[in-house]
């Protein structure tokens, strides 16, 4: 990790956004007191990271998922939870309506006396979530919370992300879903081994910077290509039957756009203006694309 | 330090322990041998009528002391697996992030092995006693046990080997970083145990209850000062990074 400056505030839902290996893992690590940090400062809660006096207020204040949800297989649902409400030294009484309450919005309480082993992903996965939270911490750090997830557990899950934010806490998630980190984040940060962006998703999707017509053809060819290219408007990209272009003043450049294409031979079926998304940000700094270039 | 929390952990590790069918036979495998073949050897050699009763005191008296080595070798399965099984099974992160201090984690784990290992140990050992006895009765016409050698084979050497043991695998798993290499590593916590077995078969020394209280302070000082190195070389916060 170099040059990572930023500050997440009370009550917010900030994402990490980076490649893998971008240090994504190592900082939320580092900031749990996980592991040591070589140089530089960090305060959790306001509390210094790597100082000694500090680093069990730290444990006490955050709540962990991993990025391996690491469960014990053996135990029940309810056991692994109850044994990190022990390691945290919540009461009996305390421990039994926490993990009862959690276990319930998750939708787990039916299983709760399940060997972990008989779980499916998406269920350890939230059974790994109320593990974090067992001891109600007001800082919580999400390792890829829906990684390998099916459509209905991630949407379960990142609506329990946006509970968390409406009960004050504050979550700091690393993702790769960049639809996740648009849905349930306020801000977010985009790393590659150093900070290259950071601030509120809406800021970042700024819409002059992303702003692209979409245009669907009866058929795509050179012709159609090469006319749009002459025009010397943005990125072009091609996506099965439709071009996607740039514009800087979508007045003034769409109809531009539609007569070269006309003019070119083809047949517009459709013009659309693309909404900016968080993975146009994201493949723009980080340098990454997807979608084949034409 | 809060005991509490160090007995939080080693309950834990014991549940889980409990339900680990393969690694629960792999403990109790050797006790079980040494409580049953070590007897065979004794009902062999007295029907043969080729030991006398000297003879007889000094096999009994190795075979009493083989428990101490038992107990150094039993933890090891144990002993590797809690930190670095754990890792394995990826639960070890989520434990380095509860406000636990490194002292009740580590007791916690040592508890966990050495609880269970001093356990077969003894029950291997109580086993070994009553059919040795059964024999010396049926064949000699007295007990053999309860003498002061199984005594302080039991009551020191025993808690004293398994101790030395642990720590020795503790020290071994966080300085190897390899779950196999570790457990491998971990069972030459046997061969000062093993060397003082040898030296006693060679007639260098033998092992009445003086000289085992003497192997027996020995083993108590190399324990403490395996307790500081454990202390020394346990640093969670390299865990994730160092520990394969």
């Amino acid at each position: 990790m170099e040059g990572l400056t930023l500050r997440v505030e009370e009550g917010e839902v900030f994402g990490f956004l980076g490649p893998n290996g971008a240090g994504k893992t190592t900082t939320v690590r580092m900031l749990c007191c996980l592991i040591s940090k070589t140089s530089g400062e960090a305060r959790v809660g306001g509390y210094e990271v790597g100082r000694r006096s500090d680093v069990e207020r730290i444990r006490r204040l955050v709540g962990v998922l991993p990025e391996s949800v690491g469960l014990y297989d053996d135990l029940s649902a309810y056991r692994n939870l109850d044994y990190y409400g022990r390691m945290f030294d919540r009461p009996e009484g305390e421990r039994r309506s926490r993990i009862e309450g959690l276990l319930r919005t998750l939708d787990l309480w039916e299983r709760r006396d399940a060997p972990v082993a008989t779980f499916s992903k998406g269920v350890r996965q939230r059974l790994a979530i109320a593990r974090a939270l067992v001891h109600d911490p007001q800082v919580v750090f999400l390792d890829e919370p829906t990684a390998n997830l099916d459509p209905e557990s991630a949407k379960a899950v990142r609506e329990f992300i946006l509970g968390l934010k409406k009960e004050g806490k504050t979550v700091f998630i690393n993702t790769h879903n960049l639809d996740e980190a648009q849905k349930v984040c306020d801000r977010v940060g985009i790393l590659k081994t150093r900070l290259v962006a950071v601030g509120a998703t809406d800021r970042l999707l700024d819409p002059a910077a992303t702003r692209r017509t979409v245009v669907r053809l009866s058929r795509v060819d050179a012709a159609v290509l090469a006319a749009v290219r002459t025009l010397g408007l943005g990125d072009v990209v091609v996506d099965g039957d439709r071009v996607v272009v740039g514009v800087a003043d979508p007045d003034e450049d769409n109809p531009r756009l539609v007569r070269a294409i006309v003019g070119a031979g083809g047949r517009v079926r459709s013009v659309s203006e693309a909404a900016p998304t968080l993975e146009d940000v994201y493949l723009r700094l980080v340098g990454g694309g997807r979608r084949d270039r034409a | 330090m809060r005991l509490s929390k160090a007995w939080t952990v080693a309950a834990n590790d014991l549940e889980v322990l409990g339900r680990k069918r393969y690694t629960l036979y792999s403990l109790i495998g050797l006790p079980v041998v040494a409580s049953l073949g070590l007897p065979i050897v004794v009902s062999l050699a007295l029907g043969r009528g080729e030991v006398s009763g000297t003879g007889v005191e000094v096999l009994l008296n190795a075979f009493s002391f083989l428990f101490a080595i038992v107990a150094t070798l039993v933890p090891t399965v144990i002993a590797s697996y809690s930190f670095q099984g754990e890792k394995l099974e990826r639960s070890l992160e989520p434990l380095l992030a509860t406000p636990a201090t490194d002292g009740e984690l580590l007791l916690g784990k040592c508890l966990a092995a050495l609880i269970p290992s001093l356990g077969v140990t003894y029950v291997g050992a109580s086993i070994f006693v009553v059919l040795v006895d059964g024999l010396t009765r049926a064949r000699l016409g007295y007990l053999y046990f309860p003498n002061q050698t199984m005594g302080a084979v039991l009551l020191l050497a025993v808690p004293l080997a398994c101790a030395f043991s642990v720590e020795a695998n503790v020290v071994i798993a966080s300085l190897v970083g390899d779950l196999r290499a570790s457990q491998q590593l971990g069972t030459l916590a046997s061969v000062p145990f093993g060397g003082v077995f040898v030296l006693a078969e060679t007639n260098f020394t033998s092992l009445d209850a003086t000289r085992l209280a003497l192997v027996c302070a020995l083993a108590l000082a190399i324990d403490l000062v395996l307790l500081e190195v454990c202390r020394a070389t346990f640093r969670r916060e390299e865990i994730l990074t160092r520990w394969k």
